[in-house]
Formats: C-alpha cells, structure tokens, sequence
C-alpha cells in the first residue's frame, strides 16, 4: 500500500517536472530579441517541416474529400437532398477533418522526423558541441523548427481543405452528376469565412504549435542512446496525436458548441 | 539538393498554402456578403417565431437584403421582437413593408421575407416594421386541423 502510494507519487512528480522542462524549453527559446538570420533559418526549416509533408497532405486530402463525397451522397439521394452535399463536404472538411487529420498526418510525418532528429542531435553530442562554440542550441536548434512548424501546420491544412473540397466535388459532380451549380453555390451560401474556415484556421494554428512543441521538446529531453530515441519517438506521435484530439474538442466546443 | 532549390521549394510550398486559403476564401466560404458590411437596423414583433435564428437570412423577392441581427423576449407584451440588419445600400424600403417568417422547402431553415408597401416614407435605423405574420407551426396546423375536422362531423 504505502509502496503503491510511493509509485504513484513518484509518478506525479515526474510528469510534473516534465511539463515544467517543456515550458522552460518553449520560453528559454523563443524570448528574445529575434533577428534577421532567424528568419532565414526559420525559412529553411520550412522545407523539412513543410515542403517534405505535403504529398502526403495533399494526396489524404484528396482521398478523403471523395470518400465523403460518394458516402454523402448515398445518404442524401435517399432524401432527395443531394444538393446539400456541397454543404456537406465542405463544412465537415473546413471545420473538423481539414485541421485535424492534417495535424494527424503532420504530426505522424514532420513531427516523429522532428524528434529523431534533435534527438540524434543529442545523441551524438551535436549539442553540446555547440554549446561550447557559445551558440545556444536552443535558439539555433529548436526556436527556428517550432516557428517553422507553426507556420506550415495552417498552410497545410488549407491546402488539405481545398484539395478534399476539390475531390468532393470531382466525385459529386463529374461522376454522380449532382447539379455543379447547386453544389456550389449552396456551399458558399452556406460556409461563413468566419464562423467556418477562419476557426478551422485558427485550429491548425494551435495544432500546429502543440506538435512541433511536443516533438521538439521529446527530442532535446530524450535519452541519448538508440533506444531512447526511439521511444522518444514513438511518445511524440503517440501523446501529440492525443493531444489533437482533446485540443480539437475543446476549441469545437468553445467555437461551435455555444456552451458560453 | 543545393541550397536555390530548397528555397525555390518552400518559395512554392508558401505559394500553394496561400493559394488554398483563397480558394477557401473565394470559392467555397461567402466572404463577399460576410465581415462588417454596412446595415442600418429595423424591429418587428411576432406571435412566434418559430425556428428562426440569429444571422438567418432576410429576403426581399427572394433576394437576400439582411440577417437577423437579434431575437428577444419583450418584458411587457411577452411577445418576440426580432431586430433585422438590412444592408445599407437597401434604404428604400417603405414604411408599410410587412414581414413574414417562411420556410425554404418543406423542412428547410426558416427565413424572414419582406415584403414592400406601397407608402412613400422609407424605413430608416430604429423603426419598428407594424405589418408582421408569424412562422407556421406544423403541430398547431395539424392540431387545428383535426380540430375543425372533427368538429364539423359532429
């Protein structure tokens, strides 16, 4: 019992101190006075981050789009209210799938190279070699990776919507032959830049933040060995795709759910 | 690859990214008649309101000329007072205009529609719209319905 109560305890604590080394991380590199070559390394961080996740973005996106496209469709034909599946798609895909299966995809593709990455980094003492030339590698490092990820996760995203919006509407209107017109015309009467696209915006901007986080932060405190990158690894996939689905349900129900 | 080509690659990638928020913007969300468009606003009151909600369109002759802004209980009359936004390059409308509540389809969304009188003063921000229908209900219409019916065989 009491040893129960200790293991218990023990835990706590660690997962205490682990949150705090995450947000001691998150302020120790981002607070400060940026400058010009940040920029520039933020900018080339984009390509691993962004450029190298948006095959797999844009091609999900489209399969995604189609498949609700033609499940949308077999229900609605049973009502007589196949116009509505511009509506259909388009809100589904704007406001929930858009931002969280790219955030799923982003984390699964850009988020574990992230980890393994710094976490290598470590691993081979990179890092504390640069600490020794007087360069913090939590400015050179981490800083430019996290903004980078920020940056790409709302692009992703809208690139996703639109190719899944897109695909919807190839398997709805060219092959089930819904009216092109209605389809969508009733999808902009419907959709609001507000109320729809920007919150799914503003959700893959907050996604976009907690995963690069998690992976940047499961990557510098890692176990520098084989194995603990490996595990490292697996825990930022594993805990930031969990992490996107709690965000997402807290921000739906703060944006959409007028619980206020 | 060489340093050009990643630059040339993300160049693109931020390309592509800003092109999907304006397909976003232009194609499928109705940014032309959102965001903060003049109006000038007018109230009625109903009977009933029936499904009808905030920013639930207003039409005039099936064009849209307005949202609900508003709906509210009235202390004193207890009846519903709905407050409409109508797009301020809509100013002509006349004081006798009365306003109905109807449903798009048979279980479409419910809308308000207007429609014009004949009176030469035209309604401007603050007045109240007199000339009002309430929405139908479908259970008071069947309820009546079977009322009458079997009233009469009697």
């Amino acid at each position: 019992m009491i040893n129960y109560a200790q293991r218990l305890g023990a835990n706590a604590i660690d997962s205490f101190a682990t949150a705090g080394r995450a947000a001691i991380l998150l302020f120790r590199s981002i607070i400060r006075w940026p400058s010009l070559k940040d920029l520039y390394l933020t900018y080339i961080q984009l390509h691993s981050i962004g450029v190298q996740s948006l095959l797999i973005i844009a091609v999900s996106g489209l399969f995604i789009g189609m498949v609700l496209g033609l499940q949308g469709y077999t229900t609605l034909v049973k009502f007589g209210a196949e116009s509505s599946l511009g509506p259909l798609v388009a809100l589904s895909i704007v406001r929930e799938l858009g931002p969280v299966v790219a955030a799923l995809l982003f984390a699964g593709r850009a988020g574990s190279a992230l980890t393994a990455e710094i976490g290598l980094m470590k691993a081979t003492e990179q890092l504390a070699s640069m600490e020794m030339m007087a360069v913090n590698p939590l400015h050179r490092i981490i800083a430019p990776r996290l903004f980078a990820g920020i940056i790409a996760m709302p692009l992703l995203a809208s690139i996703f919507s639109a190719v899944a919006i897109l695909g919807g509407s190839v398997v709805g209107v060219n092959w089930l032959g819904v009216d092109s017109g209605g389809f969508w015309s009733s999808m902009q009467s419907t959709v609001d830049w507000n109320n729809d696209v920007l919150n799914g915006i503003i959700k893959s901007v907050v996604f976009g933040f907690f995963v690069t986080w998690i992976a940047v932060f499961r990557g510098y405190d890692t176990v520098p060995t084989s194995e603990g990158i490996s595990r490292s690894t697996t825990q930022t996939v594993v805990h930031a795709s969990l992490a996107i689905l709690a965000l997402d349900f807290l921000l739906t129900a703060l944006m959409f759910g007028e619980i206020v | 690859m060489n340093r050009r080509q990643t630059e040339i690659t993300i160049g693109l990638f931020l390309i592509f990214g800003m092109l999907a928020i304006a397909v976003l913007a232009l194609k499928v969300s109705n940014i032309a008649d959102s965001g903060t468009k003049d109006t000038y606003q007018i109230t009625a009151s109903f009977d009933n309101v029936g499904g009808l909600k905030v920013r639930s369109p207003i039409r005039m002759g099936g064009v849209l000329v307005g949202r609900v802004a508003d709906i509210s209980l009235d202390n004193q009359t207890l009846s519903p007072i709905v407050t409409m936004a109508i797009f301020s390059k809509y100013d002509e409308l006349p004081t006798e205009t009365s306003a109905s509540i109807l449903t798009a389809g048979l279980l479409g969304e419910q809308y308000l529609s207007l429609s014009p009188g004949g009176d030469d003063e035209v309604l401007v921000d603050g007045d109240e719209i007199e000339d009002t229908q309430s929405a139908l209900v479908i259970e008071e219409l069947v309820g009546k319905f079977l009322f009458n019916d079997s009233s009469d065989d009697l």
